[in-house]
């Protein structure tokens, strides 16, 4: 978590600068759904994000560097600057790919989950996605889909309460609680709290036993909260749209901070051992921004339109 | 060779991919139906079993990108539509996701997967059952978009495009279903790209596209027994498309007749007068003419639909004046006692 939060605050003070020049949607205040779901997910798994991905793709162990080249545009970028921060893919830790359509990578990546069972491996794919994506019809399509293959899927929904700007009263019923809808589907769902790393641990753990041994999908909905703007590295609490006041309520229940207070009272953290963290967390963001800084701008702009060309 | 219809042609096809590579699955709502997908599929689940001949949810813009996402992790999938029309709720999927995986990852990961879908015609199939929108697929870079009008690359092609890396869009006429021709036995391939020269000949090119190669075929008859020699392409690849082919066969002859059973704005036949206007070293004797469809919807009506369909009597027309001879009386009039609503005499509908 302290990786993934240090990391998005060295790309909103790198941001001014122009030198990422793509839209940036930053995790900040979403940490802990991302750290206690990679926790709880095997090595060979399998996940997939949508435009708010930079948390996911780094906690399933996404190339630090590959991440921060590709939203300067540069070669050595996860991408080779073709995609920007709403495109992250490291195949090699299975992160398979984030795209900024709401609600699109859903069906891919039970689209994964389907070739496994086909292929009978013993994989799992998770799918991280905001609570506005099953406002698409997508959403029912897949989570159907799923449910009647009984897929070795985990349908992370991570709810923080806007789409952008809309709040939830103008989206969705209140008499009705996200994660219900997934129980329509005969889905296993719960509602966790998302800002607790070992509660989303705990929950995702059940959710993979249960896709590894063939019981198929799980929801779990995390209540959640999106601390900068929407899109860009800055505030937005001014502008209109949600209250100083809800934003300062969710910041006391800073997933980082509770969790740290909680390790230094059961003694699993100490204040050397969180300076050393820091510290080398801070060293890999240097190198990191360094080796983006310095890769080569992309050439070749018709390459990679089709699998058979460079 | 053996002697096969169309339709038992792209059968054979499935059949070839399936046996020779066993993460081929075909997947499409209706797919093991009692009529085989237009006979398309007959039998195949029995070869196959169910979880690589497999009905689906009616659900197309999720289960194109469950397909994709099958794509990208080891199964090479065929999701099949009864019509093209329903493949359009997934265009975000195709054309989007898909198409765009290889670029927008850096070539790192790549989608082998066919969206199959049937062009309607005739019978009523109406505004909603015969879109032909090939073009909408065809302006997209990453996908690869085929539509053969012959059984031999019917199964060829489709061959092609499940072994091929990337998406491709195979698309089969319905009123070709019933076409008998030779196919070779076993794993034949035809090449996506390079177009098919159906005909030869020196005085005018007729570029058509599917059902209406054949329409062409029989205008080209008609032709000859006047003394003009069309050469006949079948333009059997809309992306890649074989500008090359094109240009060859139009500095031959001097003169172009694009026929496409589809709207003419910003349609396939409009790329293919654009790519003869903008070649410097192909010059036209005449300018060049479009067949296509009235700008309007297809109408259900038996009657109206009749008179919305362009057949061989108008590219005889339009070659002939191209020649500066006038039209016969009435040629353009619908002949009595044919029925213009189905694809052959023996067709009682419904599709």
């Amino acid at each position: 978590m302290l990786r993934i939060r240090l990391v998005e605050e060295a790309i909103a003070e790198a941001y001014p600068r122009q030198e990422m020049r793509c839209p940036v949607h930053l995790s900040i205040g979403q940490e802990a759904v991302a750290a206690g779901t990679a926790a709880a997910l095997s090595r060979g798994d399998l996940a997939m994000s949508g435009h708010r991905s930079h948390a996911h793709y780094l906690a399933k162990g996404g190339d630090l560097r590959a991440m921060l080249a590709e939203l300067m545009g540069r070669q050595d970028g996860c991408c080779h600057g073709r995609g920007g921060s709403m495109h992250l893919i490291d195949q090699s830790v299975g992160f398979i790919g984030a795209v900024p359509i709401v609600g699109s990578t859903i069906p891919i990546a039970v689209g994964l989950a389907f070739a496994d069972k086909l292929r009978g491996q013993t994989k799992v794919t998770a799918a991280f996605f905001g609570e506005a994506a099953t406002e698409e019809g997508v959403f029912h399509e897949s989570a159907n889909f799923a449910s009647l293959h009984r897929l070795p899927v985990i349908f992370v929904c991570e709810n923080n309460l806007y789409s952008v700007y809309s709040p939830m009263s103008v989206r969705q019923p209140s008499h009705r609680e996200v994660f219900q809808q997934a129980q329509g589907h005969g889905i296993p769902a719960e509602q966790v709290d998302g800002n607790d790393p070992e509660a989303v641990f705990l929950s995702v753990k059940k959710a993979r036993s249960r896709a590894a041994s063939g019981g198929g999908p799980t929801f779990i909905e995390y209540k959640t909260y999106r601390w900068r703007e929407h899109c860009g590295p800055g505030f937005d609490n001014h502008i209109g749209y949600r209250e100083e006041a809800e934003f300062l309520e969710w910041k006391k229940k800073d997933p980082l901070e509770t969790y740290r207070r909680k390790l230094f009272a059961e003694g699993r953290l100490t204040e050397p051992g969180e300076h050393d963290l820091s510290t080398r967390i801070t060293a890999e963001i240097v190198d990191a921004l360094a080796f983006a800084r310095q890769s080569p701008e992309p050439r070749g702009l018709t390459h990679f339109v089709y699998a058979d060309q460079p | 060779m053996s002697e096969l219809t169309y339709a038992e042609a792209i059968q054979d096809g499935f059949r070839e991919a399936m046996r020779k590579d066993r993460s081929v699955i075909l997947i499409g709502l209706g797919i093991p139906d009692p009529k085989g997908f237009f006979g398309t599929t007959s039998g195949l689940e029995g070869e196959f079993g169910k979880d690589r001949v497999m009905d689906m949810p009616c659900s197309e813009n999720g289960m194109t990108g469950v397909v994709l996402g099958a794509s990208l992790n080891g199964i090479r999938p065929v999701l099949n539509h009864q019509r093209l029309d329903f493949a359009l709720l997934a265009m975000d999927q195709m054309c989007t996701q898909a198409a765009k995986w290889s670029y927008m990852f850096g070539g790192q990961a790549h989608a082998p997967v066919v969206f199959r879908m049937i062009l309607g015609r005739g019978w009523g199939q109406g505004p909603q059952h015969s879109q032909a929108l090939h073009s909408w697929f065809a302006h997209i870079p990453g996908l690869k978009v085929v539509m053969p009008s012959c059984p031999q690359d019917a199964k060829g092609l489709m061959i092609s495009a499940i072994e091929d890396p990337n998406p491709v869009v195979y698309i089969d006429h319905r009123w070709l279903h019933h076409v008998r021709g030779s196919v070779p036995a076993g794993h034949h391939q035809t090449e996506i790209g390079p177009l098919r020269v159906a005909q030869p000949g020196k005085d005018v090119t007729i570029v058509a596209i599917s059902y209406m190669v054949l329409e062409a075929l029989e205008a080209a008859e008609r032709l000859a027994a006047q003394g003009i020699e069309a050469e006949v392409l079948d333009l059997r690849c809309l992306r890649p498309l074989d500008r090359e082919g094109l240009l060859r066969s139009v500095r031959k002859t001097g003169r172009l007749v694009a026929v496409d059973q589809a709207w003419a704005c910003a349609g396939m036949s409009a790329e293919i007068l654009a790519c003869i206007a903008e070649d410097p070293k192909t010059p036209l004797k005449h300018p060049a003419r479009r067949i296509t469809l009235p700008d309007c919807p297809t109408p259900t009506a038996p009657s109206l639909a009749a008179e919305f369909y362009p057949r061989a009597n108008h590219i005889v027309g339009a070659v002939l004046e191209m020649f500066g001879r006038g039209r016969e009386p009435g040629e353009l009039a619908l002949q009595k006692g044919v029925e213009y609503d189905k694809p052959n005499p023996a067709f009682t509908g419904p599709f």
